[in-house]
């Protein structure tokens, strides 16, 4: 067997994977609370842990530019933009009975025969495979800063005018929005019918729905 | 470190946010599963960014450059996703997936509001 062989212990503990399991348990139970929790804004606080810890799994691989880039990104603004979506759409603060559709079963199915499958085939191809994690990490942030600007410097730059036309868009997507809500909000009433008599919901006084 | 470690974690937190696409109701906590998705894909692509620069001398780092570009692209698409939510939610009053059945098949699609869920008008009409 080349598991005996190998100059590693098969699942041998050594700290960085004590550490790794543990973060990883963590940040798991986290993302396990983001999708099924009743309570809209604890999903989005339990997404910061989840993230969080990845953040940590990244430390941990010896990624570290890309840990701070997560903490920076999705800790800081992802997450915020998601809070503000809730509050925006007028999420209920407390227990919403109605968060899960009704193929929740369905969706259990098919996401435990992946997980299963996943799992399966990944432990089965890389069972024999070690990660050295000694010696210069392979992370740092001249090692990515240097990979980035000498052989991705095309993609970075057209990523940059991606990111341009994501904010134009969004910016367009709700000025439009906006226009229709205030200048023709009468004009297509008729044509949505009762669609519109629960429409604009800017109104004050529906804070009672929480 | 094994590479079975982050191997299966990304995977198991792929079928997390898989799970929540599919379940959830809200758009936005679809949206918070389908972050999850992209974060485990990010995490495929580091563990074996840096088992790849250790055992194949690869210094090209693609995977740290792609997960950064990732990274980017989730920022880009949260905030053309929200806005899209935004704009759906002054629309129709609602942001639950489920009422939008606009471009839906079947008997059941008969408005944009839908009231009742599909499973009542499909017993109610049969």
């Amino acid at each position: 067997m080349t598991l005996a062989q190998a100059p590693h212990g098969f699942l041998s503990p050594a700290g960085v994977e004590i550490a790794f399991l543990l973060v990883g348990l963590l940040t798991l139970g986290a993302a396990l609370v983001t999708v099924t929790t009743r309570q809209l804004v604890h999903a989005a606080l339990w997404l910061v842990v989840a993230l969080g810890g990845l953040a940590v799994e990244y430390l941990l691989l010896t990624a570290e530019f890309i840990a701070w880039v997560q903490v920076l990104i999705y800790v800081g603004s992802v997450v915020v933009l998601l809070l503000f979506g809730l509050m925006l759409t007028k999420a209920p603060i407390g227990r919403s009975p109605d968060a899960d559709s009704g193929n929740r079963w369905a969706a259990l199915t098919v996401a435990v025969a992946s997980a299963v499958a996943l799992v399966w085939v990944v432990v089965d191809a890389f069972r024999t495979t070690w990660i050295d994690l000694d010696g210069p990490a392979a992370g740092t942030t001249e090692v990515t800063g240097a990979s980035l600007f000498r052989h991705w410097v095309l993609p970075f730059e057209a990523l940059s005018v991606l990111l341009l036309a994501a904010l134009v868009g969004a910016i367009v997507l709700s000025r439009k929005a906006k226009a229709d809500a205030e200048g023709e909000g009468d004009g297509k009433a008729g044509a949505d019918g009762k669609a519109k008599a629960d429409a604009l919901p800017a109104a004050p006084g529906k804070e009672g729905a929480r | 470190m094994h590479l079975a470690y982050p191997a299966v974690l990304s995977a198991l937190l792929f079928c997390t946010g898989l799970y929540g696409v599919l379940a959830r109701r809200n758009a936005i906590l679809v949206l918070m599963s389908v972050e999850l998705m992209l974060n485990a894909v990010n995490l495929n692509l580091v563990a074996f960014d840096v088992w790849l620069s250790r055992t194949a001398r690869e210094t090209l780092h693609s995977g740290q450059a792609l997960t950064l570009f990732t990274i980017a692209i989730a920022a880009a698409e949260i905030g053309i996703g929200l806005a899209i939510v935004l704009a759906v939610y002054r629309n129709r009053g609602t942001s639950d997936i489920d009422k939008l059945r606009d471009t839906a098949e079947g008997p059941d699609a008969e408005g944009p509001d839908g009231d009742h869920p599909a499973a009542e008008k499909a017993e109610a009409t049969a």
